[in-house]
């Protein structure tokens, strides 16, 4: 019984890491009607800056994240103008080939670079144990954070001028243009907070598993499964979809294989698009 | 261990061993014969699941061993994922006190995991540092020395093994004293010696003529030494450079 519950909150700790990383995607869809089949690249490019800040210059693990969150910003906004702003407007599949392509480059000079071998950032929190079971210190740190950084998002986007633009541009850019709002350079800012996010996200993930350059796909891929939980366009909806994810991840495991688990997620991601079109957390949207 | 006699790898299963593997053909073959081979030897096999290719959190499966109150631990598929493991199992203090991992503590990366990586054992057909007595041709220090130089990269077991191959080949024709195929096989047939690769001999017998029978497998294991994390051989005996950690 205990081995239940100790899945069920090693599941909650990742899951809202997993939601972490979701809500990055669901910001520039929300804002922009484009799916970032870069996410996972971004995610990997998190990784591998917490490596060479951690490992290689010696910062930190968890210092690293505001750095990584501005690099991560201005990479994005960058790859927006070279990459996204054209595509803006036209077919989804364009957007969906630009960043297909932005992710393809990235993965192919990381594995020129870096090869695909593991790479591993040691980073020691005690952690608590209950009976024979431990929850690890730099899980629980990756869980709080995570909701510290998803409470930033909400106070930038609810109690901001830049944050009330954004959901301006998200709602009707057209109505929003009339009103004087900059909303190219909202979308490029709005680009660059999705990948800032996924950067960080990477860093978090970085300091609970080792990794490649080809890591990132997995982690995408759950983040389309939390998106369409949480309800696209929706980043608080993306945070609750992760600790959901990662519930029912912990609460199944223990009485099913976990080769199983990915099929149990796909499952709910499909009954999801078919009954909750608009996600089960659409209500805190 | 089994009356303290490290003799073949499995005895390296204790009691109530869990076995995890990647759900590949690969890690599935081993697996079994492995689980096969467990169990023939009185172990009691308390937990038995597979992951699939892209797992990247084993928090889950690790909590599962520690329910099933098993000190040894058999398992593994390639490197990312064995190296995951082997961290997070460091991680969640799974209380296990043997380890054995299929291919990714072979590699010398897996040192980066630190502290984790101590006490991890991985099957190998040869390792640099074994210590053979050759019957013939160079032992393994001096072949990695050579090699070494040449491709500034250790050599792996599929350097060691074709070299050892072309080595073979070249003392049957020695001892033939002829390069006629039929001599050849003979003085194949008739080998049994030992080489820096270890033992070879083959079989004769009509349904598995020409399979290897000599050799066997080197076990290696991820040991601390003044605060270096170093691969050491602990088995087979002729080979080993370090006693075993258990």
């Amino acid at each position: 019984m205990i081995g239940i519950f100790a899945s069920v909150i090693d599941g909650v700790l990742v899951g809202a890491v997993y939601g972490l990383a979701a809500m990055g995607l669901t910001l520039i869809w929300g804002v922009m009607n484009v799916i970032n089949l870069a996410h996972g690249a971004m995610i990997v490019l998190g990784m591998f800056m917490l490596y060479f800040l951690a490992s290689v210059v010696g910062v930190p693990a968890y210092a690293t994240i505001p750095l990584v969150a501005v690099v991560g910003f201005l990479f994005g906004v960058v790859l927006y103008w070279i990459a996204v702003h054209r595509v803006i407007g036209q077919p989804e599949l364009m957007s969906l080939l630009s960043t297909f392509a932005v992710s393809m480059i990235v993965i192919g000079f990381g594995t020129a670079l870096w090869t695909t071998s593991p790479y591993n950032v040691q980073v020691r929190v005690p952690g608590i144990t209950w009976e024979s079971y431990t929850f690890t210190g730099t899980h629980i740190m990756a869980a709080i954070l995570a909701g510290v950084i998803a409470a930033l998002l909400y106070l930038l986007l609810y109690h901001t001028r830049v944050g009330k633009a954004v959901r301006a541009v998200s709602g009707n850019r057209e109505a929003a243009e009339l009103t004087g709002i900059p909303t190219t350079q909202v979308l490029a800012m709005s680009f660059g907070l999705g990948v800032a996010l996924a950067a960080v996200s990477g860093t978090l993930i970085a300091t609970l598993f080792p990794f490649t350059i080809l890591s990132g796909e997995a982690y995408q891929l759950k983040a389309f499964v939390v998106t369409v939980l949480g309800g696209l366009g929706n980043p608080a909806g993306a945070l609750l979809g992760g600790i959901a994810l990662g519930l029912l991840e912990g609460m199944a495991t223990p009485f099913m294989p976990v080769s199983w688990i990915p099929v149990l997620e796909f499952v709910l991601f499909v009954f999801c698009l078919i009954a909750y079109p608009r996600g089960i957390f659409a209500f805190v949207r | 261990m089994k009356g303290k006699n490290p003799g073949a790898p499995i005895a390296f299963v204790y009691k109530d061993d869990p076995f995890v593997y990647k759900d590949d053909p690969f890690s599935k073959t081993v697996v079994n014969e492995t689980r096969g081979l467990a169990t023939k030897m009185g172990f009691k096999i308390v937990f038995d699941e597979s992951y699939g290719p892209d797992t990247t959190d084993f928090g889950p499966v690790i909590n599962k061993i520690v329910s099933s109150k098993a000190t040894a631990l058999l398992g593994g598929g390639h490197y990312a994922d064995g190296a995951t493991l082997a961290r997070q199992l460091y991680d969640q203090k799974a209380g296990l006190k043997w380890i054995t991992l299929l291919v990714a503590p072979d590699s010398p990366k897996f040192a980066t995991l630190g502290d984790a990586a101590v006490g991890i054992s991985v099957p190998s057909q040869w390792e640099p540092q074994v210590t053979y007595k050759p019957d013939f041709g160079p032992t393994a220090q001096a072949f990695t020395k050579a090699f070494e130089d040449k491709f500034k990269i250790e050599p792996g077991y599929h350097a060691a093994g074709g070299y050892t191959a072309g080595l073979l080949l070249q003392h049957a024709i020695e001892t033939a004293g002829s390069i006629d195929q039929a001599k050849v096989a003979a003085a194949l047939n008739k080998m049994d010696v030992v080489t820096m690769f270890g033992r070879t001999k083959f079989s004769t017998a009509p349904k598995e003529h020409g399979l290897q029978i000599g050799h066997e497998m080197v076990i290696a294991q991820w040991q601390k030494k003044n605060g270096k994390i170093l691969k050491e051989v602990i088995w087979p005996k002729a080979a080993k450079t370090a006693d075993i950690i258990y």
